[in-house]
């Protein structure tokens, strides 16, 4: 830095201010949470997106690091003094050999970079089954203003904000929403899909091990959409029989009216439900074709303010 | 009567919150200040001719600049709300209805009235002194997208205070966007204020490309262009293919809400992808649009500082146009989560990881134009150089969310958030400034306090890495961004906590700027050389801040660096050390007109109509912006000359050569 009034007092208060910033980054890299979910997967599909992102992160970081250094061993060693040593060449402004050498590099680190994305997006394609001998189980999640409704079809049982999921056994999620789009993320399971009214998509996640996770809805969907974060359970395959048995037994079943007072807008608490109408999934990706259910409901969104804050 | 209009304020105004009632008062006060301010110093009509009714573009230059800090201010308050909310867990300084309004907000400021206008506002002040013109191709149409954009801006900006702001997102996907989901007005402003400043900006394109083609100085080939110049024409031409989308995608969206149509509604056939699609159509080419001029400026400012020419100005070229014409190609990179499947997916991936190289192209060039040179860290410079670094990270980060299959965990969470603000910030945001210090002598004639710089610089860098470095973390963490609040067990505050002071520094660092600014203005020197920076291009030739007509002589280019080559003639004395008296002659000048701040005004009052759908007012509105194209029309001024005699005593006076 050169010698300019009040520099010695700037040096200082920038010191101290960096310092400082870093004491606060290493304070809270202790007392915040340790889970950094992403890199902390607990199914084939997040360990598989774990390791594309390691993988990318080196390749990227070979160009990356000397870059940074020669840039700071550059801008250092040309810095302008009296009685520099190094080099002044005015005209030093076209290379053949240098240029080719940089126009090589990205584009090499970008094949090799671009080939493994390219398998990985096949391996990892949400909608692709994973490979098991185990039945998939099917889940429909359909995404609401603001909660989350899950069905579980071959089971007869829904819930709302919560999740149960029998470990080591695939699950074939179907997505809707019955709402403006929202997008379904699990990140210890894997990565996310989005909800779409008038669709169906599939993702198919699994959990290696028990555990609770959490899962969110991780798309800008209106007011409360920050409440529509939800527990996934992942148990094993005999606890899981015993919950669908305790929701057939001990919940309320789900009619299409208590299912239309849970579409008014507003955010919703854990609910089970021993039974729901049948196809409603169906009926709910479908109800914008002529004849669906969207004809016969009435509109829930044209007095949102009178339905808020059911929490 | 008086119940119904009771009922009709309180719709009409933002009512309820302490700090709209904050906002409205100090709106009104500072409105009064400046009205009796103009009223009391008899400034009215000084207004009015030199700079409401200019078609100068240095003067707009400076309009547009000057606009872009104030809506930087704005969009940085709500940038510190955001993080205030978030500094602690389930805090409750910010009702989630308001958060949502802050981040839409503060997102449509800050791309489309603050990096926009900001960029400009550096076309204009910097491209026509730099191919020696003596203005844009079309002075006229300038000043109208000016105030087309700033009276766009404006519009968008009421909704703070009247109507509701918008709170979709600074993209409106619908179906949120749609009137079933969105009844009330903030999205109209939206659209509107959004559209207005677009049909601004689209012009500004065409003006500046026909410009740089038309207008260089004899003897200034397309391979002799300054760099800066070079990236304005790949801006202009992406701006020309994308603009257009935009206004097509808002114009739909407009005739959803407000004629029952059904383009992206959920019902009526309608497909909200659609809308998805073409906004990052133009969404994507949008983000090269702000950072190409940027790489202009450093290209610029490192040649100059390092005290050589550019190294690879070929490659640097095609580097450029490699990048405008890939950025069309990679838009569905914004929704790999969406469902397109591999094969999709697999394309976009490749083609997004594609604009990589020559972005790495052109960072091994700066660093090579430094290599062997001389380095002058004056503040232009210190921007310049703080660039690399955080640009190196924040485009590494890019090509790993380019990565598709890895995508599915960065999408949405505070990774990506991380990621754009730092090639935003670190490389938009900090390319203007290197603009704004290089040219600032330019403009007004004397060079900003560096002591003061440095202090905002530092405290600009500090809290730039300090607040978006744990945002990578929270992302993988599972933060998701838009979120107004989170629970204490998820673990996300103390990273939450370093963020927001990071975000404070920040704000530190623009207080500094605005006091350096205003101390710099009061101290004063003025410059005499015209060439503070001893740099390299012809806007240096001229004196500071240049005379109304630019170049007294039409200039005659022979090299890329024609100040600098001159410069080394004289020292080698193969060049007189002072030029022998030129022989002026008279100077042809376009005429101010009152017609683009009136017809862009009446385009406001159509805009306002439409949002609240009062169809006689927007009717009304758009009859006045037809008459004003009529008057333009029937306008037969051919503007007027300059007498070579006054062109001969204002250079001696400026060059204090009698």
């Amino acid at each position: 830095m050169s010698k300019k009034p009040g520099s010695r007092l700037m040096f200082w208060v920038v010191l101290v201010v960096t310092v400082l910033s870093l004491a606060l980054t290493v304070w809270a890299l202790f007392a915040g949470s340790s889970n950094y979910a992403v890199l902390n997967p607990k199914g084939p599909i997040a360990e598989g997106q774990r390791d594309v992102i390691i993988i990318s992160t080196i390749l990227t970081a070979i160009v990356i690091v000397p870059t940074t250094i020669l840039t700071f061993v550059i801008v250092w060693r040309y810095r302008d003094k009296p009685g520099r040593k190094a080099k002044y060449d005015p005209d030093f402004n076209h290379s053949n050999v240098l240029e080719s050498i940089w126009w090589g590099i990205p584009i090499v680190v970008i094949a090799v970079l671009g080939i493994v994305t390219v398998r990985y997006t096949y391996a990892l394609e949400p909608s692709v089954a994973i490979k098991s001998d185990k039945q998939p189980v099917v889940i429909q999640a359909v995404s609401m203003d603001w909660k989350w409704a899950f069905f579980y079809p071959e089971e007869g049982i829904a819930a709302v904000n919560t999740l149960t999921i029998p470990e080591d056994r695939p699950i074939r999620f179907e997505l809707t929403s019955d709402a403006p789009m929202n997008s379904f993320w699990i990140p210890q399971l894997g990565g996310q899909i989005y909800t779409m009214s008038g669709m169906a998509m599939n993702l198919y996640l699994q959990a290696d091990h028990t555990g609770k996770y959490y899962g969110s809805g991780a798309n800008f969907s209106g007011e409360h959409f920050g409440a529509m974060n939800f527990d996934v359970n992942a148990v094993t395959e005999s606890d899981y029989e015993a919950w669908v048995n305790k929701v057939k037994t001990e919940s309320q079943p789900m009619t299409m009216d208590t299912y239309q007072s849970l579409a008014i807008p507003g955010t919703a608490d854990k609910q089970y439900f021993s039974a729901f109408p049948e196809n409603l999934f169906q009926q709910l990706v479908t109800q914008y074709l002529p004849g669906g259910l969207s004809e016969s409901r009435q509109p829930v969104h044209t007095t949102p303010e009178t339905q808020m804050d059911g929490k | 009567m008086l119940e119904n209009l009771k009922q009709f304020a309180s719709e009409f105004f933002v009512t309820g919150d302490p700090l709209i009632y904050g906002a409205d008062v100090s709106i009104g006060l500072v409105t009064i200040a400046i009205v009796a301010g103009l009223t009391y110093f008899k400034k009215w009509k000084w207004l009015w001719r030199n700079w409401l009714t200019t078609v100068d573009h240095k003067k707009i230059g400076i309009m547009y600049i000057l606009a872009a800090i104030i809506m930087m201010f704005r969009g940085g308050v709500d940038a510190l709300m955001m993080r205030t909310q978030l500094a602690i867990p389930n805090f409750e300084f910010l009702h989630p209805e308001h958060y949502n309004q802050v981040f839409t907000t503060h997102g449509v400021v800050m791309i489309l009235f603050m990096a926009m206008p900001f960029m400009f506002g550096l076309f204009n002040v910097v491209v026509p002194l730099q191919i020696g013109a003596r203005d844009v191709a079309f002075p006229y149409l300038n000043s109208l997208s000016f105030w087309l954009f700033f009276l766009g801006a404006m519009l968008f900006n009421l909704s703070f205070v009247i109507g509701g702001s918008p709170d979709a997102g600074w993209l409106s996907y619908p179906p949120l966007s749609e009137l079933q989901f969105n009844p009330g007005p903030g999205q109209n402003f939206y659209i509107w204020g959004i559209q207005i400043s677009g049909i601004g900006s689209l012009a500004t394109g065409i003006n500046f490309l026909v410009t740089i083609i038309k207008m260089r100085a004899p003897g200034m080939t397309m391979m002799k262009m300054p760099m800066f110049t070079w990236s304005v024409f790949a801006t202009c031409v992406i701006i020309i293919f994308a603009f257009p989308i935009l206004t097509v995608t808002l114009a739909l969206l407009f005739l959803d809400r407000f004629g029952g149509g059904h383009f992206f509604t959920l019902d009526g056939g309608g497909n909200p992808m659609m809308y998805i699609n073409l906004i990052w159509m133009w969404g994507h080419p949008e983000v090269y649009i702000v950072i190409l001029p940027a790489f202009g400026i450093f290209s610029e400012v490192v040649s100059v500082f390092s005290r050589k020419k550019l190294f690879g100005y070929t490659s640097m070229v095609f580097a450029m146009m490699i990048i405008a014409f890939v950025s069309f190609f990679t838009w569905a990179h914004h929704f790999f989560t969406m469902g397109s499947g591999a094969d999709v997916n697999a394309f976009f991936a490749l083609s997004t990881m594609l604009i990589a190289i020559p972005t790495g192209v052109k960072i091994f060039n700066w660093l090579f134009t430094m290599y062997r040179g001389r380095i002058r860290f004056d503040l232009p410079m210190l921007w310049t150089v703080a660039f690399i670094p955080a640009f190196i990270v924040g485009g590494m980060t890019g090509v790993l969310l380019a990565v598709a299959p890895a995508d599915f965990q960065y999408h949405n969470s505070y990774f990506l958030i991380a990621h754009f603000h730092q090639v935003l910030i670190g490389g938009v945001v900090f390319g203007y400034f290197a603009g704004m210090y290089y040219w600032w002598p330019k403009m007004f004639g004397f060079k900003l306090n560096e002591t003061l710089g440095r202090w905002s610089f530092w405290f600009w860098n500090i809290g730039f890495y300090v607040c978006f470095m744990p945002q990578y973390l929270l992302g993988l963490m599972g933060m998701t961004r838009r979120v107004s609040t989170f629970d204490w067990d998820t673990g996300w505050g103390p990273l939450n906590v370093v963020s927001t002071v990071g975000a404070y520094l920040m704000g530190i660092a623009f207080i500094l700027q605005a006091v350096q600014i205003a101390y710099s203005f009061k101290y004063r020197e003025k410059d005499t050389t015209g060439d503070m920076w001893d740099a390299h291009t012809l806007e240096w030739t001229i004196p500071s801040p240049a005379p109304e007509y630019n170049f007294a002589i039409t200039p005659v280019v022979d090299s890329r660096d024609p100040l600098w080559v001159d410069k080394q003639r004289r020292a080698a004395g193969k060049l007189p050390q002072k030029d022998a008296k030129p022989k002026y002659e008279p100077i042809h000048m376009p005429s101010n007109s009152g017609i683009p701040i009136v017809f862009s005004t009446f385009f406001f009052i159509a805009g306002f109509g439409f949002t609240f759908h009062w169809v006689w007012m927007g009717v009304l509105g758009l009859a006045g912006v037809l008459a004003c194209l009529a008057a333009r029309s029937m306008n037969d001024d051919e503007g007027f000359y300059i007498p070579a005699e006054e062109v001969e005593k204002t250079e001696a006076s400026l060059r204090g050569t009698l």
